[in-house]
C-alpha cells in the first residue's frame, strides 16, 4: 500500500513530509539519548533483514495466495519505537529510491502511513501492554496481531485520507474506505501471524533478545499537541506555496476542494478540514485577481474542469504530441551522436 | 523466485550505472537532490486533468538522460515493472468521471480517461526522477547529500549501514529459499510455521552479525559517533545548474507551451 507520487497534491505531500521529518529529528534524539553505542549497527543490519525477510514466501493456507513479512512492527518489538521508526524510514528511502515504489514526494506519506503508525501507535497502545511485560506464547501471539491489525488499518486509513484530500483520484470517499479497510483487516491478520511466528521462534531460542527490549526506557510517545501543531504549521506552510500556483491557475487543489464542498456524500470533519485549507488559501493568496468564490461560481456553472473548451483542449493534444515527438527525437539523435565517442 | 533476486542483482547495476564518469555524475550530490525535488513538486502541482502541460516537464529526464549516458530501456523497464500502485487506483477514474470533456471529430474522451492519462505520466516522471537521481549520483552521495542538507546524522548512519549489509543479507536469504523449496514438494513446508523459524534464524544470524560488526567497529576506534562526512564543494556553474532548472520548471508549470503551440498551428490551418 505504497502511496505514489502520481496520486498526491503538494500540499499534502509536504505536510506529511514535515511531519515525518519532525518525527524522524525526534526519532534521532531520542535513539541518541537513549541507546548504547551497540544499536547503530544491529539498526543498520536489522534494516537490510527487512529486506532479505520479504524474500522468504509462504503459502496462505485456504486461498492460494502467499504472503511475506511487512516489517514494521517486528522492528517495533525488537528495537523500541523510535530506533524501529528510524529504520523503517531508510527501508522506505531504499525501496523508494531503488525500487520506484512510491516515489520521492510521496515518501513522506509512506513513513508515516507505514512507520508512524505501527511503532508509535499500535506497538505502545496493544503490544507493549500485552507481552511487554510478562512475556508469554499466547500474549505474543494476541499482542501482535491485535497491533497488526490497528497499525494496519491506521495505514490504510492514512491513504485513503491522503489520496482524497489530494483530489487526483476520482474514487469517493465511502467507497476507497470500503475497498481499502476490509482488504487490509485480512492483511493485518496475516502479519501479526508472521511477526508472531519470528517472534514467538526468537523468545524459545534466546529469550534474551526480547528482555532487552522490554527492559529498555520506554521511549514514550510524541506528545499529540506537537505532532498537531507541527502538522499545522505544515499545512500553512504548503497551502501558501500552494496558493501561489494556484492563484494564477484555477486547478488541483482548490477544483477539488470546491467539488467536494459541492457534494452531499461527505462526512462533516473532512469538511472542516477542506474548509480549513481553503480559507488558509484564502488568507495566503497574495496574487488579486484570486479569489475562492470564483470557483464557487463555477462549481455551480456546471460539475466539469474550469477550463475545458474543446478548442483549447484539442489544441493542447497537438502541441503536447509535437512537444513530446521534438523532445524524444532530439535525445535520440544526442544519444546517437554521443555512442561513437563512447567507443573511443 | 527468480523474479525478486535479479531485482536485487539490479541493485548492483543502478551501483554501476552511478559510477559512471561524465559531467552530470560530478555534480555536487546537492545540486541533483534539489533540482530533482524542485522537479517533482512542479509535476504534481498540476491539476487532475492536465496532460499537454506535463509533456514539456520530460526535458528534463532526456536530459540527463542523455548526458549522464544513461540506459533508457533499463530505466523504462524498471518504471513499468515497479508495482504502481498509481496505476491500480487510476484505473478506477475512466469508470467514474465519464463526463466528456473532449471531442476530437466523432470520439468523445471523458474526463476520466484524461485523468488517468495525467496519472500515469505523473507516475513515469517522479518516479524516472527517483530512478534518475540514483543513476547519476549513486545511493553514497545522495546519503552525503542529506546530512549535508541537515538530516540527522544517525539516520544518515541508518542509510548508509542499511545498504552496505543489504547485499550480504539478501545473498543469504536467497540460499535459504532456494534450499527450502529443493526440499519441499508438492507445496509441503511452504506454510507459515517453516516460515517462522526460517526467518526467526535469519534473524538470529542477523543479530550476531550485528555484535561482530560492533566488535570489529570498536577495534576500529569506534566511539559512537561515525563521520560520514567527505568534503562536497558546490562550483558556480552548478548553483547556475539549479537555478536554470528550477526557473524552467515555474516557466513550464505556468505557462502551457504546447497549447500556445498548438493554437499556433490550428491558425495556420483554416
Amino acid at each position: 500500500m505504497h502511496m505514489a507520487d502520481a496520486l498526491i497534491s503538494p500540499a499534502v505531500g509536504g505536510t506529511l513530509w514535515a511531519a515525518t521529518a519532525g518525527l524522524i529529528g525526534y526519532s534521532s534524539r531520542k535513539v541518541k539519548q537513549d541507546m548504547d553505542d551497540r544499536r547503530i549497527p544491529l539498526m543498520g543490519v536489522l534494516g537490510a533483514f527487512i529486506f532479505a525477510a520479504q524474500m522468504i514466501n509462504f503459502t496462505i493456507p485456504g486461498t492460494g495466495s502467499s504472503g511475506h513479512l511487512g516489517g514494521g512492527l517486528i522492528l517495533a518489538i525488537l528495537l523500541g519505537p523510535a530506533a524501529a521508526f528510524l529504520t523503517l524510514a531508510s527501508v522506505l528511502t531504499v525501496q523508494a529510491l531503488f525500487f520506484a515504489d512510491g516515489g520521492l514526494l510521496a515518501l513522506g506519506c509512506n513513513i508515516f502511513n507505514l512507520g508512524f503508525f505501527p511503532c508509535f501507535a499500535a506497538y505502545p497502545l496493544f503490544y507493549k501492554p500485552i507481552a511487554g511485560g510478562r512475556i508469554s506464547q499466547r500474549r505474543i501471539v494476541l499482542g501482535a496481531i491485535l497491533s497488526a491489525v490497528l497499525g494496519l488499518q491506521l495505514g490504510a486509513l492514512g491513504v485513503v485520507f491522503e489520496t482524497f484530500l489530494s483530489g487526483i483520484s476520482d474514487l469517493p470517499f465511502s467507497t476507497f474506505l470500503f475497498l481499502m479497510q476490509p482488504i487490509h483487516l485480512a492483511v493485518g491478520i496475516v502479519e501479526g501471524l508472521v511477526t508472531a511466528a519470528v517472534v514467538v521462534f526468537v523468545w524459545k531460542a534466546r529469550p534474551e533478545i526480547l528482555e532487552m527490549t522490554a527492559a529498555s526506557k520506554p521511549a514514550g510517545i510524541p506528545s499529540f499537541k506537537k505532532v498537531l501543531a507541527g502538522l499545522l504549521i505544515a499545512a500553512a506552510v504548503t497551502g501558501g506555496f500552494i496558493s501561489w500556483f494556484a492563484s494564477t491557475h484555477p486547478d488541483g487543489l482548490e477544483w477539488s476542494i470546491s467539488r467536494s464542498t459541492g457534494k452531499q456524500e461527505i462526512d462533516p470533519p473532512k469538511k472542516g478540514l477542506h474548509r480549513l485549507l481553503a480559507t488558509l488559501q484564502e488568507k495566503t493568496s497574495f496574487l488579486p485577481d484570486y479569489s475562492f468564490k470564483i470557483s464557487k461560481n463555477e462549481e455551480t456553472a456546471g460539475d466539469a474542469w474550469p477550463a475545458v473548451d474543446s478548442g483549447t483542449s484539442l489544441s493542447g493534444i497537438l502541441g503536447g504530441a509535437l512537444t513530446l515527438i521534438t523532445l524524444v527525437l532530439i535525445g535520440v539523435l544526442l544519444k546517437r551522436r554521443k555512442k561513437p565517442h563512447a567507443q573511443h | 523466485m527468480p523474479s525478486i533476486e535479479s531485482t536485487f542483482f539490479d541493485l548492483g547495476t543502478m551501483d554501476a550505472i552511478s559510477r559512471q564518469d561524465t559531467f552530470v555524475h560530478r555534480m555536487d550530490p546537492r545540486i541533483k537532490v534539489l533540482t530533482t525535488l524542485v522537479f517533482i513538486v512542479c509535476v504534481v502541482s498540476f491539476g487532475k486533468h492536465e496532460i499537454s502541460a506535463l509533456v514539456p516537464f520530460l526535458v528534463y529526464p532526456v536530459f540527463l538522460v542523455v548526458f549522464g549516458d544513461l540506459p533508457v530501456a533499463y530505466l523504462l523497464r524498471k518504471v513499468t515493472v515497479a508495482a504502481p500502485f498509481a496505476v491500480l487506483i487510476g484505473i478506477f477514474n475512466p469508470l467514474l468521471d465519464q463526463q466528456v470533456l473532449l471531442q476530437v471529430g466523432p470520439v468523445g474522451i471523458s474526463g476520466g480517461w484524461i485523468s488517468f492519462f495525467s496519472i500515469l505520466l505523473r507516475f513515469m516522471m517522479t518516479v524516472g526522477a527517483a530512478l534518475i537521481l540514483i543513476a547519476t549520483t549513486g545511493y553514497h552521495a545522495v546519503c552525503m547529500a542529506l546530512e549535508k542538507m541537515g538530516v540527522p546524522q544517525i539516520f544518515v548512519v541508518q542509510l548508509l549501514f542499511l545498504y552496505r549489509y543489504l547485499f550480504v543479507l539478501v545473498d543469504e536469504a536467497s540460499r535459504m529459499v532456494r534450499a527450502r523449496s529443493l526440499r519441499s514438494f508438492q507445496g509441503k513446508g511452504l506454510g507459515i510455521r517453516v516460515f517462522g523459524s526460517m526467518a526467526g534464524h535469519l534473524l538470529l544470524r542477523t543479530m550476531d552479525r550485528a555484535q561482530r560488526i560492533h566488535l570489529a567497529m570498536l577495534c576500529r576506534g569506534f566511539d559512537g559517533n561515525i563521520r560520514p562526512s567527505h568534503p562536497l564543494r558546490v562550483r558556480g556553474w552548478e548553483v547556475m545548474f539549479l537555478l536554470g532548472w528550477s526557473a524552467l520548471f515555474v516557466f513550464m508549470r505556468s505557462y502551457n507551451g504546447p497549447r500556445f503551440l498548438g493554437n499556433l498551428i490550428q491558425g495556420f490551418i483554416p
